[in-house]
């Protein structure tokens, strides 16, 4: 027998655990993509309904309503309102939370009137009943005409059912109207249906309620035609329409359910509440939650990283010598392995922060965060929703930008996604704490704090407070096109989910790995190559006159990379960078990091290789540098400082620039990004060389 | 006849309009329809956004959208 495999859609509000459903039917068998053209993050999996019947799942993004606000929820209602689309699915599972019925069935009963197949998931039932809201799941399935299983997405309870419903649903559906949309707009709609040859009333009430969306532009000057003859206004009618759905599913739900009185209700959210909202207490948990993110970001996440780097190292060598010498040797131990290994090593980092993330976001913490920070961010024309991004541009500002999605007033979303890559990412750590450890003597301290920790600590700081800064000036650079609202549910307090923070943290390591990682192998890969050739003979001159001399390998390497392609670049830009300190050394490390920061590091250590110790460390190596013009060590305080400062602002990472580019979707904001960096980094590191000098 | 952004915390009203066409419409959607009951529950430090009950969920909303909300004390 012939495999079958059926298209299904999961969809439902923000927190109704669509998502926890998703990973139960799925498990591990997901993908995360894009959809075509937009940016919208697209999850989809595989699920075995029986032995013959496969179904490919997608995880639509919560949505109250098929009414699109954000580009999250646009992709919902495309997905389900087009047919031409090829995600349109053969059957559309609506995930209810029973806590939240009149709302949930809002969502179900537009979907049942697109003539869909529609089987609802009825969530949390538990949590409902001890709120003292019983509900007739019979007589809501009658009611709303389709069929109705009550499931605990946690516990995987109700799987079988729902699978053997959804099985079922396309011989059930008796496809009628659960609100006839056509009693309130019978001329506009028919000659809707006309101009789109499908009778489907509410697909056409949609269609013009959302003329001026993308997805109808094909229609839109008909569109704009009928709603003119019939004095049809799209949002008058959509407030009218949603007012009397809703009258409607008020007696379904009323039906439905009994209410009984429990006591203590809500008590728990409540007294929580008192203490994480409270003007003083709740900032004090907040950033007590702040330093244990970071702790965990340096001081937990320090042992992987080690190993981490050890196996790389054990590889490299491996490979270095088991492969015969030669350009594919080089090739694959310094540029694809280097590249590899520079980014494999911050996954533990991002796994910390995204498993911290990803648990209170799922206790229902982080709305709260958002309530007490809305206020503050918004005088920086940010918005209470951009904490989550900010705060993941800590561990990385590829994935950070991603989260940027939820917010949905364009201007501010813009603001967050242009400033998050000033936040102190981990590929920062490496060369922040190599720079400090040069200038900064070990047991210097400040009172009781070592002053190597404040300064890095500064800088962490100073990243925090460039990215408001520049916020701020944004806000009244860029226009806003829409309204901007703080329209968030705070969901009650739950303990979270194991299962889901760790989906969580596998997708985003996923996202990392892949999306950043593709840039960086390939940067990797062409900064190989530009180290690792010259014009001319230049390489064979440099062996020939080192030939004869024993243990000269590093000289011949360092003398190599300054004739190299990518030394010429570091030359021809020393001119650039010498008010800032910085000589043609550092402009090849400044070209490298561009892969990712941490390659200064590595590049480095190649450059000032020169000596005859090659097992001094690098920070040794480094400290033994002498400036040619004065004779004393090159590493001044100076030149540590304007390096930080370089670092710290600097847009040197390819992987958010191309981010940037795709969630924009257009070419203007990284490249106003990158110059905006840039032009701060420069100014700050002049600033400080010269004062410091 | 008050706004929302006016009422005292702990007291049952309920909604009569939404003045503004683009957060009627949000709001809307999630239940926050004319004749439902609404309780402000608590307000951020600087008493913005405050959070309120409606339709059985708490909902964070901003003071300059809750001037938009009209609202009528609640007979009990």
């Amino acid at each position: 027998m012939t495999k079958e495999r059926i298209k299904i859609a999961l969809a439902g509000n923000p927190n109704s655990g669509k998502s926890t459903l998703f990973n139960a039917l799925t498990g591990l068998r997901q993908k995360v993509g894009n959809y075509p053209g937009i940016t919208v993050e697209k999850k989809t999996g595989i699920c075995n309904l029986d032995e013959d019947i496969k179904a490919e799942i997608i995880d639509l993004p919560g949505t109250y309503s098929l009414y699109p606000k954000s580009i999250d929820e646009r992709v919902a209602q495309q997905v389900i309102c087009n047919k031409d689309n090829q995600a349109y699915p053969d059957i559309t599972v609506v995930v209810a939370d029973a806590t939240n019925l009149r709302r949930s069935v809002f969502l179900i009963t537009q979907i049942i009137d697109l003539k869909m197949n529609v089987v609802l998931a009825l969530n949390m039932i538990d949590l409902s009943i001890s709120k003292g809201v019983i509900i007739d799941v019979k007589k809501l399935s009658d009611q709303l005409k389709i069929p109705v299983i009550a499931i605990n997405a946690r516990k995987q309870e109700g799987i079988k059912n729902l699978k053997k419903a959804i099985l079922k649903a396309t011989s059930e559906n008796t496809f009628e109207d659960f609100f006839s949309v056509k009693m309130l707009f019978k001329n506009p709609i028919e000659d809707t249906n006309k101009l789109r040859g499908a009778n489907n009333d509410y697909a056409s009430f949609l269609a013009l309620c959302m003329q001026e969306m993308s997805g109808e532009r094909k229609n839109r000057e008909e569109l704009h035609a009928i709603s003119k003859k019939h004095r049809f206004n799209p949002s008058r009618a959509q407030a009218q329409e949603t007012i009397k759905r809703y009258k409607k599913i008020d007696v379904v739900v009323d039906n439905c359910i009994t209410v009984v009185k429990v006591k203590g209700n809500r008590s728990i959210t409540k007294w929580l509440d008192d203490i994480l909202i409270h003007p003083i207490f709740g900032y004090v948990f907040f950033l007590s939650v702040l330093f244990l993110i970071f702790q965990a970001m340096f001081s937990w996440s320090a042992y992987p990283m080690d190993l981490i780097d050890s196996w790389f190292t054990n590889l490299s060598i491996w490979v270095a010598n088991t492969l015969p010498a030669g350009v594919l040797n080089d090739l694959i131990v310094k540029g694809i392995l280097a590249g590899l290994g520079g980014i494999i090593i911050f996954v533990p980092q991002i796994a910390f922060l995204f498993a911290f993330i990803a648990f209170l976001e799922d206790t229902g913490y982080m709305a709260r965060v958002g309530f007490i920070t809305d206020k503050l961010l918004r005088g920086f024309g940010l918005n209470g929703r951009s904490i989550i991004p900010l705060l993941s541009g800590a561990a990385c500002a590829v994935p950070a930008i991603m989260t940027a999605r939820t917010i949905s007033s364009w201007k501010e979303r813009m603001i967050t996604i242009m400033v998050t890559p000033l936040m102190s990412c981990s590929a920062r750590l490496p060369v922040y704490t190599l720079i400090i450890a040069m200038i900064i003597p070990t047991e210097q301290s400040w009172g009781p704090f070592n002053l190597q920790g404040l300064v890095m600590m500064a800088f962490y700081l100073l990243g925090f407070l460039a990215a408001l800064g520049t916020a701020f000036i944004m806000k009244f650079i860029l226009k806003a096109k829409e309204r901007s609202f703080y329209i968030m549910e705070m969901p009650s307090y739950k303990i979270p989910d194991w299962r889901g923070v760790i989906y969580t943290i596998v997708e985003k390591v996923k996202v990392f790995l892949f999306d950043a990682g593709k840039v960086i192998i390939a940067i990797s890969i062409v900064l190989w190559a530009l180290s690792s050739y010259a014009p001319g003979n230049k390489f064979k001159e440099i062996e020939n006159k080192w030939a004869d001399i024993e243990n000269a390998e590093v000289h011949i390497a360092a003398e190599k990379l300054e004739s190299s392609y990518a030394g010429i670049i570091g030359k021809s830009i020393e001119p650039a960078i010498k008010p800032l300190g910085f000589d043609w050394k550092i402009g090849i490390a400044l070209i490298t990091s561009f892969a990712a920061r941490e390659v200064f590091v590595g590049t480095m250590s190649t450059i000032y290789s020169v000596g005859d110790n090659s097992t001094q460390s690098i920070r040794e190596r480094l400290e033994s540098v002498k400036n040619p013009d004065t004779g004393k060590a090159f590493f001044t305080t100076a030149v540590g400082i304007s390096l930080m400062l370089f670092y710290a602002f600097a847009m040197q990472c390819m992987s958010t620039l191309a981010i940037v580019r795709r969630e924009t979707n257009s070419w203007k904001w990284p490249v106003i990004q990158f110059l905006y960096m840039g032009v701060l980094a420069y100014i700050s590191s002049f600033i400080a060389y010269q004062l410091l000098s | 006849m008050q706004k929302l952004s006016e009422i005292a915390i702990g007291k049952e009203y309920i909604i009569q309009e939404i003045m503004d066409t683009e957060l009627a419409q949000k709001l809307l959607e999630m239940g926050c329809t004319p004749g439902e009951k609404i309780v402000v529950e608590r307000k951020a430090p600087f008493n913005d956004p405050i959070a309120i009950i409606v339709s059985g969920f708490m909902l964070s909303i901003r003071q300059d959208d809750a001037k938009q909300i009209i609202v009528k004390e609640a007979i009990s």
